[in-house]
């Protein structure tokens, strides 16, 4: 295949679609490590949670209610997923989480592998591994607008837009406003906040919470175009990982301008070259790790 | 004073020996019992059409044939390999080693299938194999001991691609999986794409598991092939096939074509978006008769209608016992010679026969996916356009490069 302005194009804006998805998760990863220092997991599973929790409530809530006719739709799933999942990952922080900040970052990591792999287990033992249809797309997201160089679903145009929103939205109040200066202050030092009369356990669990429900966001916009399965997040995780580490550990904006760049460059790879483009990231990955060990938004300890 | 304790060691070893053998040779069961063991993908991207499925097929067999054979029980056991051949493989030695496995089942993924394979053949245990794809099981692959009892690549790709091309798809582009299983689907595919008189335009070959296809739907979409070819499985296939819809390659008078295409897959997609499809099956759950009473019977115990693979392990099992009551012993080499001689004919093998090459050949199926409209239930999605006999589906056993075929 020749690589026309309008192929590159074309692979740029796909690559775009799935970088919105690599900076949403790995936002939320990034978040939860800043703050909490923990290497969450159990953001895959949280993710494919995300989208099943939107599957099922528009098949089967209603009838599991005794109303057959109600259905989640998508855009109340929108909302109602990462609070149904951001619910889950404050228990999970309350009663297992918050004992293990004592420790090594080792603990938080093993914990949440051994939660990752109980939460796929039991999905897959109740649900069609190859992935369920989400039939809820709503019918003003389908057909495709003309770009010019090509004709693009309407559907991933809005996952670009509103991932991008929720990223700087969630780097804004991180950075730019009290509260989110309350969290770094939180983590740099917890028993001087606390001593200014904020309940920094509380502000942790919440981070937890969020970061989470981030990861059941994305879960939730990925239903409609990718096969909602109890592995879909154990694919998606290892890639997301690598992200984090090439963006910088715990930087917020680096984990979500990381995650757009190398969606790019795995589009791009997959005309050029496709069997690489599973490996591309990695091999960044590696070549960045060399380079600059802290990653490339990192600061250096 | 030494020569003595020698020659005495040596006779024992000897008589050791010989007794051993005799006893291999000797009529009824070797050590007491019929084991049999299912290894297949449990927990991964394959389990819902295997797995635990897979075993039910395996212990409904048992217990249609009684529990015992020759007097003796028969055990079924399971374990995961997790699609990693590594484990699989030592499970497998495990078995044969410890657990006195006598014949193990299963073994969907190529990879997996053909370390496991190999290890049967050195250990004399014998592999009937429902699950995997590859054409090499029966080729280079083979040993005395292995069965390939459901389907295979060369088997999917002629049945499809020359249904295909005689309905006038000629011009091809293939999305295949990349290893062993994908590029030998894409190449018997090719050939008979080719020797029907159409033309590939090219070919893009993915990592397996991939989330995104759009990038190479697109690539697809300009090499203006009419028909895109899936030379993939399971999560791959329906991935590709729904994103195709979402990009509406299928309005632009492109035909997406699923090489191996399985029940649940079809679940996955929901009939709205695979309706029309066609692909190639050894088996459908409601075919005739017999193939109803089966699929309600394992439905009430697995909750799930059967895939090929799982009435496939159900028949393997059923006629691996059938053999060994015939043989009157569970000896390997007198089973193989039973189960290579009786014809195979139940409810899901239609004019079966195994060859020297361990291929069991019967007949196979042109499935077309149902509209919505033509759905009479949760399972009613395909119906047969042609059923393909034995002789024709199957790579004839003059081009097998099995050692144990005469030439």
């Amino acid at each position: 295949m020749e690589l026309s302005f309008q192929t590159v194009m074309s692979q740029v804006m796909l690559g775009l679609n799935n970088g919105a998805f690599y900076a949403i998760l790995s936002l939320g990863l990034a978040v939860i490590f800043g703050l909490l220092n923990i290497v969450n997991f159990a953001h895959g599973a949280l993710y494919m949670l995300g989208a099943y929790v939107a599957l099922l409530g528009f098949t089967s809530l209603g009838p599991l209610i005794g109303m057959p006719d109600f259905h989640l739709n998508y855009w109340a799933a929108l909302i109602v997923a990462p609070l149904v999942v951001g619910a889950v990952g404050i228990v999970i922080e309350k009663t297992m989480l918050s004992r293990l900040y004592k420790f090594d970052h080792l603990y938080g990591l093993l914990l949440t592998f051994g939660l990752a792999l109980i939460i796929q287990g039991v999905f897959t033992n109740f649900f069609n591994v190859s992935g369920d249809p989400y039939e809820a797309k709503p019918e003003i997201l389908n057909g495709a607008v003309n770009l010019g160089f090509m004709m693009f679903p309407k559907y991933r145009l809005w996952v670009i837009v509103i991932s991008l929103a929720v990223c700087f939205g969630t780097w804004y109040v991180i950075e730019r406003t009290k509260l989110g200066s309350y969290l770094r202050a939180g983590t740099e030092n917890p028993e001087l906040v606390k001593a200014f009369g904020v309940n920094v356990p509380l502000m942790i669990t919440l981070t937890y919470g969020y970061g989470v429900a981030l990861a059941a966001f994305a879960g939730v916009l990925a239903a409609p175009i990718y096969s909602v399965s109890p592995v879909m997040g154990s694919e998606m995780i290892i890639t997301v990982f690598a992200v984090v580490v090439i963006g910088g550990m715990g930087s917020i904006m680096g984990s979500i301008v990381t995650g757009l760049l190398l969606g790019m460059v795995e589009g791009f790879t997959k005309v050029v070259y496709a069997p690489a483009s599973s490996t591309v990231i990695f091999l960044i990955m590696v070549v960045v790790l060399l380079v600059k060990p802290a990653g490339l938004f990192g600061r250096e300890s | 004073m030494k020569n003595l304790f020698s020659n005495v060691a040596l006779s024992v070893a000897v008589l050791a020996m010989t007794s051993g053998m005799a006893g291999a040779a000797s009529k009824g069961v070797s050590d007491g019992v019929v084991k049999i063991g299912v290894l297949t993908d449990m927990s991964g991207v394959y389990s819902t059409l295997g797995g635990k499925g897979t075993q039910v097929g395996v212990e409904m067999a048992v217990k249609d044939f009684g529990g015992k054979v020759l007097g003796k029980p028969i055990q079924v056991i399971g374990a995961d390999h997790q699609n990693k051949a590594d484990i699989a493989s030592a499970k497998a030695r495990e078995w044969f080693d410890n657990e006195k496995v006598d014949m193990i089942t299963g073994l969907l993924n190529s990879g997996c299938a053909l370390a496991v394979q190999k290890l049967g053949g050195e250990k004399k245990r014998i592999t009937m194999n429902t699950g995997a794809a590859s054409t090499e099981l029966t080729n280079k692959a083979c040993t005395p001991y292995s069965i390939h009892y459901v389907y295979d690549t060369y088997a999917l790709g002629k049945v499809t691609g020359q249904a295909v091309v005689q309905n006038g798809g000629k011009s091809w582009f293939f999305l295949t999986a990349d290893y062993a299983f994908g590029h030998s689907l894409e190449e018997n595919t090719t050939k008979f794409v080719k020797a029907g008189g159409g033309k590939i335009l090219g070919s893009v070959r993915h990592p397996l598991s991939t989330a995104d296809f759009s990038s190479y739907l697109l690539q697809a979409q300009s090499s203006g092939a009419q028909i895109i070819g899936l030379a993939n499985a399971g999560g791959d296939t329906t991935n590709a096939i729904k994103q195709a819809r979402e990009f509406g390659i299928d309005k632009k008078g492109q035909t997406l074509v699923g090489l191996l295409i399985f029940d649940t897959d079809i679940k996955s997609l929901g009939l709205s978006v695979a309706q029309g499809m066609q692909f190639t099956s050894g088996f459908y759950w409601d075919r005739d008769k017999a193939t109803r009473d089966f699929a309600k019977r394992y439905y009430a115990i697995h909750k799930a209608m059967p895939t090929m693979d799982q009435a496939g392990a159900y028949s393997a099992t059923m006629n691996y016992l059938k053999a060994i009551k015939a043989a009157g012993t569970d000896d390997p080499d007198a089973v193989m010679a039973k189960l290579k001689s009786m014809d195979i004919s139940d409810f899901f093998a239609v004019n079966g026969k195994i060859r020297a090459d361990g291929r069991m050949v019967h007949d196979m199926y042109l499935m077309e996916v149902k509209k919505p409209s033509e759905s009479k239930g949760e399972w009613d999605l395909l119906k047969i356009v042609k059923t393909v006999p034995a002789a024709d589906a199957f790579m004839p056993l003059s081009e097998s490069t099995c050692s144990m075929v005469k030439k």
